[in-house]
């Protein structure tokens, strides 16, 4: 099966701003990709250039087997996108763009359409200034999710929807994953990645920092574990890989990273463990360690 | 928290953000008047020269109509003659798009609505647009007696002078504050307001024809013939400026009333819903393109209506005045046609319909830019849509849509001409013929808006830079006698005087060819760059 995105040393630079640099990205097609990564860390940039709207400075990039630049017009045929700030014409009604946006994809399903529409509760006879940012944003995912594009692009689609409708956004896109299509899904919902991606890429600054499925992720990074121990422990602070220990009385706290959690269990072990929980990290803690390297480096 | 709360820092946000374009403006407009007082100086140096010229003029209508009465026969009365009414006329716009720019354009990207949540009073922002309003044309008759008074005219009829300009600028600023209240767009703001110093210019170019000696009196209909009752450096009557102050101080009066009873980012006129479908028809980029610019078409195309009607009408009482004793001035022939009165002022009105053809060319061509830069172009583009397809949607606007405006501008001023002076003049043919020449000249300042477009896309607004330069060779360059290769930069140079002249398809022809020579080249840019 060949990728529907791959893309591998992308570079793009605005005047002296480096906005990609050395990005790599590959979304498997029938996946739900998620995208994350701080704002200005380059995920839309990325996006435009896929889209042909950008052209790449360095590096290779291939969508839908088509290079997005000079096949721009016959990929956009199969693949759809909803913008990040969605701009509507001000003089035409929500309904309107919606059709006219499938159309010049070759044709919405209208049954599709109506049902979309009443999924996301819009009203499509609105002129287009009259819309919230919600209601634009909800005017481009019906656009999208109603044409039979093969591809999504979804440029943090969900950033002023309502936890409801966002709701209604997640059943839509395992829908569309089920029915076999691919989606690249850029979000700051660390939620919604983790409840709808099968695998994720994480970028900063314009490179990608890490990249694999959420159990993979996971399995590189550390687990938070807190016992409660028969004894005082001793010698924890000198096990490797152990993170923020607090050690309060025989109460521990700390993070450990995966291939040393053994030997941090055997150190317990000798102390005797009356209670310990131990979880996966979230994906903010993946997320937010990712980040905040620039901080503490 | 008073009416006042906020005012000042908005008016240093309203001078920061146009801190390049009122200087422009204030400068192009002082320098216009302080070249053409120079060369004056220079051509018509002699009380006698300057008196055959006064005689040449006092019985031409054409020229009346264009630029109003001549008054007094000093340098500076006929630096008055010539450029009072233009000038007038753009301060006029530079106000207007000043206020509309800090009042109901920021309303409507939503920038206002982040200046509202602040510690500012509702009518701030309208304030510091005002003020900075004020203030431009303040500046604006300040340099210009300054430097009419350094080229050796009397204090009093410069002040006058420049008074008279800033006060045309504050009554459109005025006319402009009430617009933006109640148009929910600054585009359709602007054209309100633009459609007001239409109406202004053509009562008062009416008015001037029609009358012999001194301003007409239909001028006082008029805010621009406001500023020409002034009679800079001959009556000097400075009451009529405190007529053009009450009636800015009235509008703006209106506009406070308007600000306190409406909501932020409405309009007066309710939103209608629209169609929960779109018709079959909207489907392709040029459909999309139809569907966004065909409002602005059909309201062009009824102001050329109305504004060639008119002057097709006056040219009756032109003939009239002249009679049979037609004045050979150099200037008339440099201005326009050679054949009859008529013809020369009708070649003139329609070389006039072209440059504002080719304001709206231009405004189409940085539609096209809006569309890119606030993100309503990404969605078409990540379609299956080609940026050619795109971009030649829109730009049929310009090539055909100004062909349509110049179509009507010269059916109805052959009409409106052909009613009242019967076989005395051109036909009907003659004027649409003498309307469509311009298309050319239209066509390559667009085009050269396309240039931008494609190449230095976030200098597509220097457009209106190309335009203005055009508009101001051919204005001001023959009566300054501007050397010939100043006069032939601007392709309304080239263009056939119709009807009178004799037609040539050659220089057309060369147009057309650099046209699309430039169009090919802006294009060829636009699908090489980055987009947005």
């Amino acid at each position: 099966m060949t990728a529907a995105i791959s893309v591998s040393g992308l570079v793009k630079s605005f005047g002296r701003t480096r906005a990609l640099d050395g990005l790599d990205l590959t979304v498997a097609q029938g996946e739900v990709h998620g995208f994350l990564g701080p704002n200005g860390s380059g995920k839309s940039t990325t996006i435009r250039v896929l889209l042909g709207l950008l052209r790449r400075d360095a590096g290779t990039a291939r969508l839908l087997g088509g290079d997005p630049w000079h096949d721009a017009v016959t990929l956009h045929r199969r693949l759809a996108y909803v913008p990040g700030d969605v701009t509507l014409w001000r003089n035409l009604s929500g309904g309107e763009a919606i059709d006219l946006l499938g159309r010049l994809r070759g044709g919405l399903d209208a049954g599709r359409r109506a049902e979309l529409l009443e999924r996301f509760e819009l009203d499509p006879t609105k002129k287009g200034r009259a819309y919230s940012k919600g209601n634009r944003q909800k005017v481009a995912l019906v656009a999208a999710l109603a044409s039979d594009a093969e591809l999504l692009i979804l440029d943090e689609p969900t950033s002023g929807l309502d936890p409801l409708m966002e709701k209604v956004f997640r059943r839509c896109v395992s829908e569309e994953r089920d029915r076999g299509r691919t989606v690249l899904l850029s979000s700051h919902i660390l939620s919604e990645v983790e409840a709808l991606c099968d695998r994720v890429s994480i970028i900063r600054a314009g490179r990608t920092v890490e990249t694999g499925s959420l159990t993979e992720l996971r399995h590189l990074t550390r687990t938070a574990v807190s016992a409660e121990l028969a004894a005082d422990p001793t010698g924890l602070e000198n096990l490797p890989g152990v993170h923020d220990l607090v050690v309060d009385g025989n109460r521990v706290r700390c993070q450990v990273d995966a291939e040393h959690l053994d030997a941090l269990l055997r150190a317990f072990g000798r102390s005797g463990v009356r209670s310990l929980t131990s979880r996966p990290p979230t994906l903010e803690e993946l997320f937010l360690r990712h980040y905040a390297t620039e901080v503490t480096a | 928290m008073t009416a006042l709360t906020g005012t000042g820092p908005l008016l240093r946000l309203a001078l920061r953000r146009d801190r390049i374009t009122l200087p422009v403006w204030v400068y192009l407009l002082t320098a216009s008047v302080a070249s053409t007082t120079y060369s004056f100086k220079k051509l018509y140096g002699t009380a006698a020269s300057r008196g055959q010229l006064a005689a040449s003029l006092a019985g031409n209508g054409s020229l009346r109509a264009l630029y109003g009465p001549l008054g007094d026969s000093g340098i500076g009365g006929i630096t008055v003659w010539r450029i009072g009414v233009t000038g007038a006329a753009l301060a006029a716009a530079m106000s207007i798009l000043l206020v509309v720019r800090h009042t109901r354009a920021q309303e409507e990207d939503g920038r206002l609505e982040l200046i509202g949540a602040g510690a500012v009073a509702r009518p701030a922002p309208l304030t510091a647009a005002l003020a900075a309003a004020a203030l431009a044309n303040g500046l604006l008759a300040l340099l210009t007696t300054a430097s009419l008074v350094a080229l050796g005219q009397p204090l009093a009829g410069s002040l006058a002078f420049g008074c008279s300009l800033a006060a045309c600028g504050l009554v459109f600023a005025g006319v402009a504050s009430v617009t933006a209240q109640l148009a929910e767009t600054g585009r359709a703001a602007n054209s309100l307001a633009g459609a007001a110093l239409g109406l202004a210019y053509v009562l008062r170019a009416a008015s001037d024809a029609s009358t012999v000696h001194g301003p007409g009196a239909f001028d006082w209909l008029s805010p621009i013939g406001w500023s020409e009752q002034v009679q800079p450096y001959g009556a000097d009557r400075w009451w009529v400026l405190l007529l053009s102050l009450a009636v800015a101080g009235l509008l703006a009066g209106v506009a406070y009333t308007l600000v306190g009873r409406r909501d932020l980012g409405s309009g007066l006129l309710p939103q209608r819903p629209g169609p929960a479908t779109a018709a079959r028809t909207l489907r392709t980029p040029f459909a999309l393109a139809v569907r966004l610019q065909r409002g602005t078409l059909a309201g062009w195309c009824a102001a050329f209506a109305v504004a060639g009607g008119v002057f097709g009408a006056i040219a009756k009482g032109i003939v009239d005045l002249v009679g049979g004793n037609r004045p050979v001035a150099d200037v008339l022939r440099r201005m326009g046609g050679q054949h009859g009165v008529a013809d020369a002022y009708l070649s003139s009105i329609m070389g006039i319909l072209g440059m504002l053809a080719a304001v709206y060319a231009v405004q189409c061509v940085l539609r096209l830019r809006a569309e890119e830069t606030e993100g309503r172009a990404e969605p078409v583009l990540a379609g299956p849509v080609s940026r050619l397809g795109w971009a030649t949607g829109h730009l049929l606007f310009p090539l055909l849509g100004s062909a349509a405006l110049l179509t009507c501008g010269g059916l109805a001023a052959g009409a409106a001409e052909h009613a009242t002076l019967g076989d005395r003049a051109g036909s009907v043919a003659e004027l649409l013929g003498g309307a469509l020449v311009q298309l050319p000249a239209v066509w390559l300042t667009a085009a050269a808006a396309v240039l931008l477009l494609g190449l230095a896309p976030r200098w597509t607004s220097a457009g209106w830079g190309v335009l203005t330069a055009f508009v101001l060779i051919g204005w001001l360059g023959p009566a300054l006698q501007a050397d010939q290769w100043v006069l032939d930069l601007s392709p309304f140079t080239h263009t056939p005087h119709l009807p009178g002249g004799t037609f040539a398809a050659q220089p057309l022809l060369w147009l057309t060819l650099l046209t699309a020579a430039l169009t090919a080249a802006g294009l060829t840019g636009l699908r090489h760059r980055d987009l947005g």
